[in-house]
């Protein structure tokens, strides 16, 4: 039995693979890092500020609270749904925080847990909704961003603004919490090793299973790419105020998700399910849960960045999570790579996708070009991804 | 292996008793009766409509009978959903193969049945064990790690073909798996299904075509507009007495 014939990788290498693979969108989200890349440094021609360690940990900061949003958008779009009232839902919990800690004088664990609580019982609704009546998300979720606004509105009271106190530990969380430099680098380096052990263990499991295998060069080159994005990226925000604890639950969030979706039993039912419902469901997989998790997942996410925006802005208002956090959000995830059909995608795109929109917006800004500028660039990188995204579609169906 | 292919009185592993199942007006299933048997190949026949398809989605519990029984072993069971008959050893291979096709091959084999260590799924035992599956078919496919979209037709048959085997379920049903093969293909396929026989599976075959499954068949069952119309023995039946119970002609 001719084993090394059967477990060699196909010939996907070379430059024809790597065409091929970016033709059909298989290569993860590695071009779109390289965007990223590409649209800092026209903005840094452009203004010297942009690509400065000052500017740069505003922009995280700025990306955390939509971002997380984006987040929840993102495992949606893996069912092929959409949520349309995760801003609303975002503003509502706002509201909740502000509200129950100041007027309601709850304790602001209390507050967070309750704004949390109202993203886990809207997303149980859609949830429960969509898996027993198949209604179709898009049009429920509207729906649900006039009743959620309502509620938002109904909360907030006549004045229609509630201020945190500065004082309180949200807000200096997302305001004014960086890691120490020491933390920072520890992660680092608990990150890298704990990448690396799963790699090298891996690599031992397949090379016993008589499995393809990667080679040593192709593991050590990961883990050495990865410790060097990370030493750079934390070195360099170390020059200002260093990475602000709110950008770092972030990436923890995406990095958490990316473990669910690519490693555990639910997130391989999300991308079957979102791939072709019918068939998952003749698989064996139990659609309603799946449905049900997800729509939990999205609007607790959404929740999560509601309460972040509230503390970063120690305040909420009629405008928190106003239509544009929604769009911004579902915009991220699309740029970010992740189908609009279903099925594809990747956590890491609610950051990449997050990261470019805010760089987008702040070096438009920095150029002193309005509002309407920023809507019209964002808007033609929008439809420029979901373009690409036909298209790769297309390729992988030919 | 143990027991002989024609011992009498066997207790059937997979039993139908009076089933119906209509959509709206249309009566897909009226008042079927059928027996599987370890060792035995089923072959039901019929023409287009004539509730194959249904049948073979009350099996596998994709569609839930609106009356009647089903019985596993003599015990009387509730296929509520594909994964309990999958729990009670019944796995299909759907006409429309019913694969993902954005997941890979492995990814697909093991949809609903995934091993995992701790947490985590555990993708090395799932590979190694596809691998053997596919080998066992004699499939070829290029990668395990390809999605089953890039797959020929016919490789993605053996993918569904291969995860029905998975576990080793005791009653496996083919729903018109020889509908789009060539004639060496349907060669092929005949073998394989002789060989799930000898290993001991039940194995349930639907077709339109007359002639395919009879090399193959213990017995042949017709369904015409949802009816049983005659069971026959695979050995002795001709074309004429087939044709005649498909059509509905008297002889």
């Amino acid at each position: 039995m001719s084993v090394q014939a059967r477990t060699r990788v196909p010939a996907d290498e070379g430059a024809a693979g790597v065409w091929s693979r970016l033709r059909t969108g298989e290569t993860g989200p590695l071009p779109l890092a390289g965007v990223l890349v590409l649209i800092g440094l026209v903005f840094q021609v452009l203004n010297p500020a942009f690509l400065s360690a000052d500017n740069l940990v505003n922009l995280t900061q700025q990306s955390a609270a939509t971002g997380v949003i984006a987040l929840g958008v993102v495992l949606t779009l893996h069912l092929g749904q959409v949520d349309l009232s995760v801003g609303a839902v975002s503003g509502l919990a706002a509201a909740v925080v502000a509200v129950g800690s100041v007027r309601a004088g709850w304790p602001l664990v209390v507050a967070v847990l309750a704004a949390l609580a109202v993203g886990v019982l809207v997303g149980l609704l859609y949830g429960s909704v969509h898996a027993r009546i198949g209604v179709p998300s898009f049009v429920f979720t509207l729906a649900g961003l006039l009743v959620v606004t309502g509620l938002q509105l109904r909360v907030l009271g006549r004045t229609g603004s509630v201020n945190l106190p500065f004082q309180a530990w949200l807000v200096e969380f997302c305001q004014t919490a960086f890691l120490p430099a020491a933390v920072s680098w520890l992660l680092v380096a608990a990150v890298v090793v704990v990448y690396a052990l799963v790699r090298v263990r891996d690599r031992a499991r397949r090379v016993r299973a008589d499995l393809a295998a990667p080679s040593w060069a192709d593991v050590g080159l990961r883990v050495g790419a990865l410790a060097v994005v990370l030493a750079v990226a934390v070195a360099y925000l170390g020059l200002d105020r260093g990475v602000g604890a709110m950008f770092a639950l972030f990436v923890g969030l995406v990095v958490l998700c990316d473990v669910a979706l690519r490693r555990t039993r639910w997130g391989r039912f999300v991308r079957a399910v979102g791939g072709d419902a019918e068939a998952a469901r003749r698989a064996g997989v139990p659609l309603r849960r799946v449905f049900v998790t997800v729509f939990v997942a999205c609007s607790t996410l959404a929740a999560l960045g509601g309460v972040l925006a509230a503390g970063r802005l120690a305040a909420a208002n009629q405008a928190s999570g106003a239509v544009d956090v929604t769009l911004t959000a579902i915009a991220a995830a699309v740029i970010g790579g992740t189908s609009i059909y279903g099925g594809r995608g990747s956590a890491w795109s609610a950051l990449l996708g997050i990261l470019v929109i805010q760089s987008i917006s702040t070096g438009l800004t920095l150029l002193t070009l309005d509002q309407s500028v920023r809507l019209v660039v964002t808007g033609l990188v929008l439809a420029g991804a979901v373009v690409l995204g036909a298209l790769q579609r297309r390729a992988r169906e030919s | 292996m143990s027991t002989p292919p024609s011992r009498p009185a066997r207790t059937p592993v997979l039993s139908l008793r009076g089933v119906s199942k209509s959509f709206g007006a249309a009566r897909a299933l009226v008042d079927v009766d059928l027996d599987v048997h370890r060792h035995e190949v089923v072959a039901v026949v019929g023409d287009t409509g004539a509730g194959k398809s249904t049948l073979v989605g009350v099996l596998s519990g994709a569609l839930a009978p609106e009356s009647g029984t089903v019985e596993v072993d003599g015990r009387p069971v509730t296929l509520s959903d594909p994964a309990t008959a999958r729990g009670l050893g019944i796995a299909a291979v759907f006409q429309d193969l019913a694969l993902c096709a954005n997941l890979d091959v492995v990814e697909n084999l093991f949809l609903g049945q995934e091993p995992v260590r701790g947490p985590l799924l555990d993708e090395v035992a799932m590979e190694r064990e596809s691998w053997r599956l596919l080998g066992q078919l004699a499939a070829r496919v290029p990668s395990v790690r390809v999605p089953v979209s890039a797959l020929s037709s016919g490789q993605r048959r053996s993918v569904a073909i291969a995860r029905a085997l998975l576990g080793e379920p005791r009653v496996i049903l083919l729903d018109e798996p020889t509908a789009s093969l060539g004639l060496t293909q349907v060669a092929e396929f005949l073998t394989l299904v002789e060989r799930l026989r000898e290993r001991g599976h039940a194995v349930l075959v639907t077709s339109h075509s007359l002639s395919d499954l009879q090399a193959v068949a213990d017995r042949i069952v017709v369904l015409r507009l949802g009816r049983t119309n005659g069971e026959f023995d695979a050995d002795r039946v001709t074309y004429e007495d087939l044709l005649a119970a498909v059509t509905g002609v008297a002889r």
